[in-house]
């Protein structure tokens, strides 16, 4: 069946989905309650047969702050799906149902979503951060996270005691010169991102 | 798994009946720092003497936040980060991430523009999987094939660095461009090394694809289920190994490739060996395509003229126009303006499929770029494929997958 006939049919099953505006493939807004139920459906009887990627987004000021955003490719209908779902529980801890059951590929997609940004995945066998280590105590790719990072102890304290190597701010002063997008046009200069320190001034100490 | 042979000899009637004694599991740690591990992935492996019990890859050694630099760049400035996620086909990369931006800005591109692009990115596909057959021929011991491919990629390292001024990094698309156009000459040189590569394949086959040795060493190895392959999201040259004939240039076409004859190798078995014919045939294929490309290359302008806001207009009409001035210095500053909105962009890199996920809330500067790494899902697969073999079989699989750990880690 057509693309065109996705939305009706989806809709009629599932009155609780609604469009997404999207700039190319269809998107569908899906409630948490009920998305394992609709991955199911669409992977089996809307031929959706491969998770593509998982991406969680923070939209920072808005309510939800988090959400899981989905890809499906349907290898025999040649097209993708962008599923978003809104992360349930309050902004320090969203969560969201595992996939790990209805695809495998979610698996590690998830775990980079839990590390980057703190959305926990129910039902997942094995949660832990991937790309940065264990016990890494900050979420990176939230919006209130620096660019230049944040001073942390290294996993190992004698290994950095003996080497003196440690997570430092990134030395750019200030991160990279961007114009910002607002205000007047002479504030729209590039300048850096972070103008709280720079080669002259010392960056004030994070909490 | 533990043989199943009956032994005539008292020792290994002796060897046999160990097989009952106690042992313990080993915990060992294959990586970062490894030869075959192709950059810094490390495996933590459970080994039951020498057959890999658990194998857990912990990646994220060469993570260096390219998501989060490009929520502070605009679209423009981002390019460079783009080389160096999958580096082997820092062309491709380019390519697929303007194309990403550009279906955000809903550009059309001119013919000429589409003919270079899709020629370079058939270059990195040739140079990406000499290099993938090259090491993993290396991996499994036979180290002369590494020399014959990798004397070919020189050749295409010196035709990159003709072209973009670089041979690695190359940073060559601009949103609703190139950086410049192709150097006179440069497509019959392109020619020539294609001509060339050729019959570094038959050499190359000679050596490795009746090899005995090679083929204990691949065949019936790492077998991934067509099931398997799609559940797990794999894409590209792994997928298509399996036996799933899906390759986004054929079925979700891009860039004008609707318009070449090209085939598409898929393989059977989906064992090492299978990913190692489907990369080989595919670097035949892509000179074929660059054969056509060429001859059929368009003339007219190599960039969206039209895209006052997007794309920097002729550096002779800015230093002497004044709307052009203003033009290039907004462009400078600001970057290209794109719309609000959400695309998701897939293309068909060498290493499967790369997409990108972008989130704009208009202005110069995207709020959330995803980069969908196709590294990062086949080794997903790693636990699975992994586990039941032995520990030399390890470094097969790892070069069979051919994955690159800059774009897996981001």
């Amino acid at each position: 069946m057509a693309i065109a006939d996705l939305l009706p049919e989806v809709s009629a099953r599932f009155p609780e989905i609604t469009e997404r505006e999207s700039l190319d493939w269809l998107a569908i807004n899906v409630p948490a309650s009920i998305l394992v139920a609709v991955m199911t459906y669409l992977r089996d009887e809307q031929g959706f047969d491969l998770l593509t990627d998982i991406s969680g987004v923070d939209w920072d000021k808005d309510t939800p702050r988090f959400s899981s955003v989905y890809h499906l490719l349907s290898t025999g209908k040649h097209t993708y799906l962008r599923v978003v779902t809104d992360c349930e529980g309050d902004d320090e801890s969203p969560r969201v149902p595992s996939l790990v059951s209805v695809w495998p590929a979610a698996n590690w997609h998830e775990r980079e979503a839990f590390d980057m940004f703190g959305i926990r995945f129910e039902g997942h066998p094995d949660l832990r951060r991937i790309l940065m280590w264990d016990d890494y105590p900050y979420f990176p790719l939230r919006k209130e996270f620096p660019l230049a990072g944040i001073e942390t102890e290294l996993p190992d304290p004698e290994v950095a005691e003996e080497t003196g190597v440690g997570v430092k701010a990134a030395p750019m002063a200030g991160g990279p010169f961007v114009a910002p997008q607002e205000s007047h046009m002479s504030r729209r200069e590039p300048r850096a991102r972070d103008e709280s320190w720079n080669e002259g001034r010392e960056k004030p100490q994070h909490q | 798994m533990a043989n199943d042979y009956a032994f005539p000899d008292v020792a290994g009637r002796a060897a046999q009946a160990t097989q009952d004694l106690e042992t313990e599991k080993m915990s060992i740690s294959m990586g970062p720092s490894h030869p075959s591990t192709h950059g810094v992935l490390r495996l933590q492996l459970e080994l039951d003497g020498e057959t890999v019990v658990k194998c857990d890859p912990v990646v994220g050694y060469l993570h260096r936040g390219d998501e989060k630099i490009a929520e502070n760049m605009t679209y423009n400035q981002f390019v460079p980060y783009t080389d160096r996620l999958d580096y082997l086909a820092p062309l491709a990369n380019n390519v697929a991430y303007a194309l990403a931006v550009e279906k955000l800005a809903k550009l059309e591109l001119p013919p000429r523009c589409q003919a270079i692009r899709m020629l370079v990115c058939e270059l990195a596909r040739i140079s990406s999987h000499l290099l993938g057959v090259g090491v993993y021929a290396m991996d499994t011991g036979a180290m002369t094939v590494f020399l014959y491919t990798f004397e070919d990629r020189e050749k295409l390292y010196a035709l990159f660095e003709e072209l973009t001024g670089a041979r690695f990094t190359t940073s060559y698309a601009r949103i609703g461009g190139m950086s410049r156009d192709m150097p006179d000459g440069w497509m019959g040189r392109v020619l020539k090394v294609c001509d060339e590569v050729l019959p570094k394949l038959e050499l190359v086959e000679k050596l490795l694809t009746r090899n005995k040795i090679f083929q204990d060493r691949t065949d019936g190895v790492g077998v991934i289920s067509k099931e398997d392959a799609i559940a797990y999201g794999l894409s590209g040259p792994n997928l298509r190994a399996t036996g799933v004939d899906f390759d986004l240039r054929k079925q979700i076409p891009y860039l004008g490739y609707e318009n070449f004859e090209f085939d598409v190798p898929v393989g059977t078995k989906g064992d090492c060996f299978d990913r190692y014919t489907v990369r080989l045939e595919e670097i035949r294929q892509s000179v074929r395509l660059v054969h056509q490309i060429i001859d059929k290359m368009p003339d007219g302008p190599w960039y969206a003229e039209d895209a006052r806001r997007i794309f920097a207009p002729r550096k002779d009409k800015v230093l002497t126009g004044m709307e052009e001035l203003i033009q290039n210095f907004m462009l400078v500053t600001e970057g290209p303006q794109m719309p609000a909105g959400e695309v998701y962009f897939e293309a068909e890199n060498p290493k499967g499929a790369l997409g990108f996920y972008i989130v704009s809330k208009g202005g110069g500067v995207p709020y959330r770029l995803k980069i969908r790494s196709p590294s990062f899902t086949s080794l997903n697969i790693l636990p699975k494929a992994g586990v039941g073999c032995l520990v030399a079989d390890l470094s097969a699989i790892l070069g069979s997958l051919d994955f690159v750990m800059g774009e897996c880690d981001r």
